[in-house]
C-alpha cells in the first residue's frame, strides 16, 4: 500500500516537474505577484494631489497653506484661483481632494468666532479620500492646538497596538502568504485529475488496484509540499525583505499553513473530480478564487460585510487563514488562539477532501 | 493521362528528423492514388507539403490545377451543424450565394447527408463526419482532391459508400490522393504510392506489387492454429505467418520450397498487397518472447468474463442494449463494430470504470464497480487512447505502474527490464513518452498493462494506427499469453484482425447482432454469389440485415 502510494507521489511530482510550463507557472508568476504586490498595494495615501484654494489673504490662512504645504502626505500641491479650476482639478482627477479657505477665515480666527474651511473629496476614491480627510483633519486639529493652546479641551494621542507606525506592508505581505499561496495550490489541484481525464489516465488508475483514498493521498501530498515551499518563501521574503515582525512560534506558523494548504487542495480535487477537462477545472478554480479572495479579509474588513455574508465567509479558508496569519505575524497569538482558526480550516479540509474521494469514482460518464 | 501533381526531390525534415526524403512522384488525374504506408511513414507531411501548408527543404512541388483537402481530423466545427459547416465552407471557398442552395443539396445527396443537415457535426457518427468533410471538400470542384486518412474510424458500410463517392470523382477526371495505412484499401487504387520511414518504396498500380509474391502464398490448415503459426514463423523458409480464421497463412521466402509442416494441408492461394507489403519492410528478424508466466488459477465454470444482459442508458439513448456473451478461460475474444456501437461502453461496464444500467458484468466472478481494490490487480487494461503519462519518460512509465501494481525491489526492476528488452524500448528508456512515434507508445502501453502478469486483459483498439510489423507483434505477445492460459478481451475496426481471434461478437447500434467463431460468421453470408466471403462481406451484410 505504502509503495503504491509512493510511487504515486513520485509519479505526480515528476509529472509536475518535468512539464517546463507547469514549473514555470508555480515558480515565476508568484514571485512577481509577491514583488509587485508587496509594494503596490499599501493602504498609505502617499503622495497625495491636493488643490488649494486660498480666499483669504490673511495670516491665520497662510499660515493653515503653510502646514498643508509642509505635510509630507500633500507632495503635489496644486494653487488653484478660483472655485471653478478647484472643480476642474478635481474632475480630471488632477487632484484627489480640494481645500477652501473662505474670504473670511483669517477674520473669523481673529474675532475667535470659529471659522470654518471647507474640504471637497472625490467620491470615485472613496478609500484614499477618507484616508485624505483624516489627514487633513489631523493637520486642522495641529493647527487649533496652536492657535488656542491655552484652552482646557481634552487632547486625543492615538497609539496603534500591533502595527505602531501603521504600516500596511506588515498587514499585506503577511496577507500574500495565503492568496499567492492559495492560487498556486488550487491551481496545481484543480488542473490535476481533470489533466488526467483529458489524458485518458484517470481510467487507467481506475483499473489499477489503487483505492479512491489513496488516490487521493498521492495527489495531496505533492502539492501540500509545493504550498509548503510557496509559503515559506514568501514567509522568509516578509522576515527578512520587508522586516515584518513576526512575533508567534514558526512551528504555530507552520501549523496553521499545514490546515490551509489542506483546506484549498481539497476545495482544488474537488473541483477537479467534478471536472472533465482542463478547461472546466481553471474556470472552476476561478470561480472559487476571486469571492474568496474579496471575502477573505485580505482588501475590506470581515466585520464591514452584512451579517448573513459574515457567516457565509466562515466557509472560506482564507478568511481564516488571514485572521491567523495577522495574529501571528503581529499579535504574537498563542496555540489556544490559533486553534480557534485551525479547527475550521481542518474541518473545510475534511470535508472536501472526503467530498473529492468520493467524486473520483462517482462522475466518470 | 496528365500529370496533375509532379513531385521532384521533395525533402522536408522536423529538426533532426527526416520526414521525407529525396522524394519524386508523379500523381495523375482520373484516378485514386493510394499513398500506403504505416504510421509515421511520412503519408500526412507529405500531404500537407502538396497542400501548400508546408514548405519542403529541398526539391519542387508542382500542382497543375485547384486544390480541395480534406485533414485527417474532419476539420469540421463540432458546434455547427451540417448546413452551417456546408455554408461556412461555401463563404470560405467564395461560392455565390445563388448557387449554393443547389450545390448543397446536390452534394449532401452525393454524401448521403439528407436530412441531416440540422445535426450538429459532432454528434454525427465518424463514417457521417467523414462524408460531410468530403462533401465541403467538393465544394469547389477541385482539380486535385487531397484525402489525409479518411478511411480512420469509419465502419465498413461508410467506407465502401465513401469509396463509392472517390470513384466517382476520379471517373470525372479529378486527381484523387487517398492516404491510408489500411492495406486492403491500397488494392482498391488504382495506383499506388508505397512509404516507409519517408521514403517511396514502391511506385505503381498495386497488382504489380502483388505479382511479386505470387506463388509464395499458402494456407495451412489442420490442427491447432495457435501452434501452426508458431511452428510456421520460425521457419526459415517463411516470411511472414498470420492465423486467418481456423488457417495459417504463410508467405514464403523467394525461391523457398514450402515448409515441411506436420498434419496440414497447403494450398496455394492468390497474393494480397499485405503479404507484398511484409516482405518489403525490414525483417527485424524473430520477435522476442514474454518470460513464462504462471498460469492463472482455474475458475470452476471456466468463464473469465461474463456479460449478463447487459444495458447501458445514458437518458433517452440505449448505448448497450442487452447484451451477453462469455469469455472462456485462455480464450480470445473479440469485440467488432463500428465506432460509438457501444463496444467501448460495454468494455468500459466490465472493467467496473462505468457502472450498468441493467445486467450484471463479471471479471473472475467479481463484479469490478463493486468489488474490492484488489479484484482489479488481476486484470491488465489498454485503453483505446494512448493514455500514460506524457511528460514522464518511458522508464519512469513503466516504474510507476510497476509501482502501482505493488511490484518492489527485484522483481520490479526484472519486471521493467523485461518489459524494456521484450517491446525493444530500451534505446529510448530516457524520452518522454508523449515524444514517441505511435507505434512505440502503443507498445509501451501494451507494456504497462501486462507487466503485473494479469489473468484477464482488456485490449481496446490495442493496434490502431501501428503498421503491419507492429500488428504481428502484438498479436503475437496476445496469442502466447492466450496460450499460458490469460483470457483476452479485444476491439477491433481491423477486420483481418478479428481473424486471429477465438471467437468474436459483432455489435451494432448497442446489440450484439452475431456471436461465434470468424469461420461460422463468414459461414452465414456465403452464397452461391459470394462462395469465400470476407470477414468485411459478413459485416456488411449482417449490418444491413439489422438495420431492416
Amino acid at each position: 500500500m505504502f509503495g503504491r502510494i509512493r510511487s504515486l507521489i513520485i509519479k505526480e511530482m515528476l509529472a509536475l516537474w518535468r512539464d517546463p510550463k507547469s514549473r514555470f507557472v508555480m515558480i515565476v508568476p508568484p514571485l512577481i505577484q509577491l514583488a509587485v504586490f508587496s509594494y503596490a498595494c499599501t493602504y498609505d495615501v502617499k503622495q497625495a494631489s491636493l488643490a488649494l484654494l486660498n480666499q483669504d489673504g490673511g495670516l491665520a490662512a497662510r499660515e493653515l497653506v503653510a502646514r498643508v504645504a509642509g505635510a509630507p502626505a500633500f507632495a503635489d500641491l496644486v494653487m488653484v484661483a478660483t472655485e471653478e479650476q478647484l472643480r476642474d482639478a478635481i474632475d480630471s482627477r488632477r487632484a484627489m481632494a480640494g481645500l477652501r479657505i473662505p474670504q473670511d477665515f483669517s477674520r473669523k480666527v481673529e474675532q475667535g468666532a470659529g471659522a470654518s474651511v471647507q474640504v471637497i473629496l472625490d467620491g470615485r476614491r472613496s478609500n484614499s479620500a477618507q484616508i485624505v480627510s483624516g489627514y487633513l483633519q489631523t493637520i486642522i486639529a495641529d493647527h487649533n492646538a496652536e492657535l488656542a493652546p491655552a484652552t482646557r479641551v481634552p487632547t486625543l494621542v492615538a497609539r496603534s497596538w500591533f502595527n505602531p507606525n501603521l504600516e500596511s506592508i506588515w498587514v499585506v505581505v503577511p496577507g500574500l502568504v495565503g492568496v499567492l499561496t492559495q492560487v498556486v495550490a488550487l491551481v496545481v489541484t484543480a488542473l490535476s485529475v481533470a489533466r488526467e481525464r483529458e489524458l485518458g489516465t484517470f481510467e487507467q488508475l481506475l483499473v489499477t488496484p489503487l483505492r479512491p483514498w489513496e488516490i487521493l493521498v498521492g495527489k495531496t501530498m505533492p502539492a501540500l509540499l509545493i504550498g509548503l515551499v510557496e509559503s515559506s518563501l514568501i514567509i522568509a521574503v516578509a522576515g527578512w525583505w520587508f522586516q515584518v515582525p513576526l512575533t508567534a512560534s514558526l512551528v504555530l506558523v507552520y501549523a496553521a499553513v499545514v490546515a490551509f494548504v489542506a483546506s484549498v487542495i481539497g476545495v482544488g480535487l474537488f473541483i477537479s473530480a467534478l471536472c472533465g477537462t482542463q478547461q472546466q477545472a481553471i474556470l472552476g478554480a476561478f470561480f472559487f478564487l476571486v469571492p474568496t479572495m474579496i471575502l477573505s479579509g485580505f482588501a475590506t474588513p470581515v466585520e464591514n460585510m452584512p451579517d448573513w455574508l459574515q457567516v457565509v465567509t466562515l466557509a472560506n479558508p482564507v478568511r481564516h487563514f488571514l485572521h491567523l496569519i495577522w495574529g501571528l505575524f503581529l499579535k504574537g497569538i498563542g496555540p489556544a488562539q490559533a486553534w480557534d482558526s485551525i479547527w475550521p480550516m481542518l474541518v473545510i479540509a475534511a470535508v472536501t477532501l472526503t467530498g473529492s474521494a468520493f467524486a473520483f469514482r462517482r462522475r466518470l460518464y | 493521362m496528365p500529370a496533375a501533381v509532379t513531385l521532384t526531390g521533395v525533402g522536408k525534415s522536423f529538426g533532426r528528423t527526416p520526414a521525407i526524403r529525396q522524394l519524386s512522384a508523379r500523381i495523375e488525374s482520373g484516378r485514386v492514388t493510394g499513398l500506403v504506408g504505416a504510421d509515421g511513414a511520412g503519408k500526412t507531411t507529405l500531404m500537407r507539403l502538396m497542400a501548400g501548408l508546408m514548405k519542403p527543404d529541398q526539391g519542387d512541388i508542382r500542382i497543375h490545377g485547384s486544390i480541395g483537402t480534406m485533414p485527417q481530423r474532419f476539420g469540421l466545427y463540432e458546434d455547427l451543424t451540417v448546413a452551417e459547416n456546408m455554408r461556412l465552407y461555401a463563404e470560405l471557398r467564395e461560392l455565390p450565394a445563388a448557387d449554393q442552395p443547389a450545390t448543397f443539396a446536390r452534394l449532401l445527396g452525393f454524401a448521403g447527408l439528407d436530412g441531416f443537415q440540422s445535426r450538429l457535426a459532432g454528434k454525427l457518427s465518424g463514417g457521417m463526419k467523414q462524408k460531410l468533410g468530403l462533401a465541403c471538400a467538393l465544394l469547389a470542384t477541385p482539380d486535385v482532391l487531397l484525402l489525409d486518412e479518411p478511411s480512420v474510424g469509419v465502419d465498413p458500410v461508410s467506407r465502401r459508400q465513401l469509396w463509392a463517392m472517390v470513384g466517382d470523382l476520379a471517373a470525372q477526371g479529378v486527381a484523387v490522393v487517398w492516404s491510408t495505412a489500411y492495406l486492403d484499401e491500397a488494392e482498391r487504387c488504382d495506383h499506388v504510392l508505397l512509404m516507409d520511414k519517408g521514403q517511396l518504396l514502391h511506385e505503381g498500380p498495386p497488382d504489380q506489387l502483388t505479382a511479386r509474391v505470387a506463388g509464395r502464398c499458402f494456407v495451412a490448415k489442420g490442427g491447432d492454429r495457435r501452434k501452426l503459426q508458431a511452428l510456421a514463423a520460425a521457419s526459415p523458409h517463411v516470411r511472414d505467418a498470420l492465423i486467418q480464421g481456423a488457417s495459417v497463412r504463410l508467405v514464403l521466402e523467394a525461391g523457398s520450397p514450402p515448409p515441411p509442416l506436420p498434419d496440414c494441408t497447403l494450398e496455394p492461394v492468390a497474393p494480397r498487397f499485405e503479404d507484398a507489403f511484409v516482405t518489403l519492410l525490414d525483417d527485424s528478424g524473430p520477435i522476442p518472447a514474454l518470460p513464462p508466466r504462471p498460469s492463472p488459477p482455474a475458475h470452476a465454470d471456466g468463464i473469465a468474463v461474463r456479460a449478463d444482459d447487459l444495458v447501458r442508458r445514458f437518458g433517452d439513448f440505449v448505448a448497450v442494449d442487452h447484451v451477453s456473451f462469455d469469455v472462456k478461460q485462455g480464450e480470445i475474444f473479440g469485440l467488432l463494430g463500428p465506432n460509438g456501437a457501444g463496444k467501448s461502453t460495454t468494455f468500459r461496464m466490465l472493467c467496473g470504470l462505468l457502472p450498468a444500467s441493467g445486467g450484471k458484468a463479471l471479471v473472475g466472478g467479481l463484479d469490478l464497480a463493486k468489488a474490492a481494490a484488489m479484484g482489479r490487480q488481476r486484470l491488465g487494461y489498454m485503453s483505446q487512447k494512448f493514455s500514460l503519462y506524457p511528460e514522464l519518460s518511458v522508464r519512469q512509465n513503466l516504474t510507476f505502474f510497476a509501482g502501482i501494481y505493488g511490484l518492489s525491489g527485484n522483481a520490479k526492476r526484472q519486471a521493467i527490464a523485461t518489459m524494456e528488452r521484450v517491446f525493444a524500448l530500451e534505446p529510448m528508456a530516457g524520452s518522454d513518452a508523449g515524444t514517441l512515434p505511435l507505434g512505440f507508445k502503443q507498445r509501451l502501453a501494451l507494456a504497462c498493462a501486462i507487466m503485473h502478469a494479469p489473468d484477464t486483459l482488456f485490449l481496446d483498439e490495442p493496434t490502431s494506427g501501428v503498421d503491419p510489423l507492429v500488428r504481428r507483434e502484438f498479436w503475437s505477445h496476445i496469442n502466447a499469453m492466450a496460450a499460458q492460459g490469460v483470457s483476452v478481451l479485444v476491439t477491433t475496426h481491423f477486420l483481418d484482425e478479428a481473424e486471429y481471434c477465438d471467437r468474436i461478437g459483432i455489435v451494432y447500434a448497442g446489440k450484439l447482432i452475431a456471436i461465434g467463431t470468424p469461420d461460422q460468421i463468414k459461414a452465414r453470408v456465403r452464397s452461391a454469389a459470394n462462395p469465400d466471403p470476407t470477414l468485411e462481406d459478413a459485416f456488411v451484410a449482417l449490418v444491413e440485415e439489422a438495420n431492416r
